[in-house]
């Protein structure tokens, strides 16, 4: 495995992650990518961590 | 697919022109009503239309490029741009007076936009015939979902490719046939008892549901638009995640959990979407045109228009009042 992986970090949003195979969530859980590029919640609010659910965008900018 | 039950004179004329094996000049007044909201317009324009796409039952292949007809198009066109030039103008404007970058912008628009909220009432209140009409109005498009922008591809160049062709190798399916976006759709419909074959509805849905599907069958199909065209994608992207989450919550309130599975898939895929589409469609393309600015923001505010009314519709059909009253535009 010689892929590598990208990482690009969206303001106030979430990264996006590309080439990567395999997440692992904060209790060690594996979780296989199926997309081209996924999301990966930062603001902690996603109901489907480690995935964004776009729940940040109702999080008030004076509450980050 | 057969080709639609006419519902005025355009359609009528535009049926009987498909109907017939020589090419045609089918001359036709258009009237000067709004277009958007004309059922007889939107039903020609769509069948126009769809002659490139899957084209119909008994019509040669070869009226796609039939000359006559895709003057009349041509005219259909031009009275729907207008419009939309003139009901996006506000917007458009005041956007243009911010200092975001694109991505910012196309983002705030759409979480800024004070359109009356469709998906929170499918969440909490819709009831299961509310649920379906809903679903058979939205058909017209999602059973062609992404099809439409695939016509842009050929017209970006660079990283604006790039970005608009890894967002639709998610939208068909990212090597999975099963995950095909329209075929989850299509089960989606079967799953609430729905017709789900191409265009099984087109005879029953809204001006507004063929409008919504031939805006944006418009802006890729004319090269001169492809800036309005990604502003579109990127808006329509941007405004799915969080309404997905809400509609397979109601879905699954009134007891349709198995039609709710295409609205999960979109809660995660959307949120991927609407940052790529943004930052990386259409940041590259302001970069390399700055002149782009404009007209991706025209597209984003026309993607606006129309889910606002489209989300009027229904709530005004089904006897509700908006929840967070009817914008300016929507009025007009």
């Amino acid at each position: 495995m010689t892929a590598s992986v990208r990482v690009q970090s969206c303001p106030r949003g979430p990264l996006l992650v590309r080439g990567a195979e395999v997440v692992l969530d904060d209790e060690g859980v594996a979780h296989d990518v199926r997309r081209p590029v996924v999301a990966l919640c930062t603001c902690g609010m996603s109901a489907r961590k480690p995935w964004c659910d776009a729940t940040h965008k109702s999080i008030p900018d004076d509450a980050r | 697919m057969q080709l639609p039950h006419p519902c005025g004179p355009v359609s009528r004329r535009v049926v009987d022109c498909l109907s017939r094996p020589a090419f045609a000049t089918p001359e036709v007044a258009l009237g000067d009503g709004p277009a958007l909201g004309d059922r007889d317009l939107q039903l020609a324009l769509w069948t126009l239309y769809e002659l490139s796409y899957r084209g119909f039952d008994d019509v040669d292949p070869r009226r796609e490029w039939d000359i006559g007809l895709i003057a009349l198009r041509s005219q259909i066109e031009d009275r729907v741009e207008s419009e939309l030039r003139a009901a996006t103008r506000q917007r458009v404007t005041a956007a243009l007076a911010r200092e975001d970058d694109i991505a910012a912008l196309v983002l705030a628009l759409v979480q800024q936009d004070d359109a009356p909220s469709l998906s929170s009432y499918l969440r909490r209140t819709a009831t299961r015939e509310q649920m379906q009409d809903f679903l058979r109005e939205r058909s017209v498009q999602q059973l062609k979902e992404s099809d439409p922008q695939a016509f842009l591809v050929p017209r970006l160049s660079g990283a604006a490719k790039v970005a608009l062709a890894e967002l639709q190798y998610d939208e068909f399916g990212a090597g999975q046939p099963e995950r095909l976006h329209q075929s989850m759709y299509a089960r989606t419909l079967a799953a609430a008892g729905l017709d789900h074959s191409y265009g099984a509805y087109v005879n029953d849905v809204s001006a507004l549901s063929l409008a919504s599907a031939n805006l944006m069958s418009m802006l890729a199909l004319h090269r001169r638009l492809v800036f309005a065209g990604a502003g579109h994608f990127a808006a329509f992207e941007a405004s799915s995640s969080v309404p997905s989450r809400r509609i397979a919550a109601g879905l699954e309130r009134v007891g349709l959990a198995e039609a709710a599975d295409y609205f999960h898939e979109h809660v995660e895929a959307d949120a991927v979407h609407e940052q790529v589409a943004a930052r990386d469609l259409c940041g590259p393309l302001v970069q390399e045109h700055p002149s782009a600015f404009g007209e991706i923001v025209f597209g984003v505010a026309c993607a606006l228009h129309l889910d606002a009314l489209s989300s009027a519709e229904l709530l005004a059909r089904w006897g509700v009042l908006p929840e967070t009253g009817v914008t300016d535009e929507v009025a007009s």
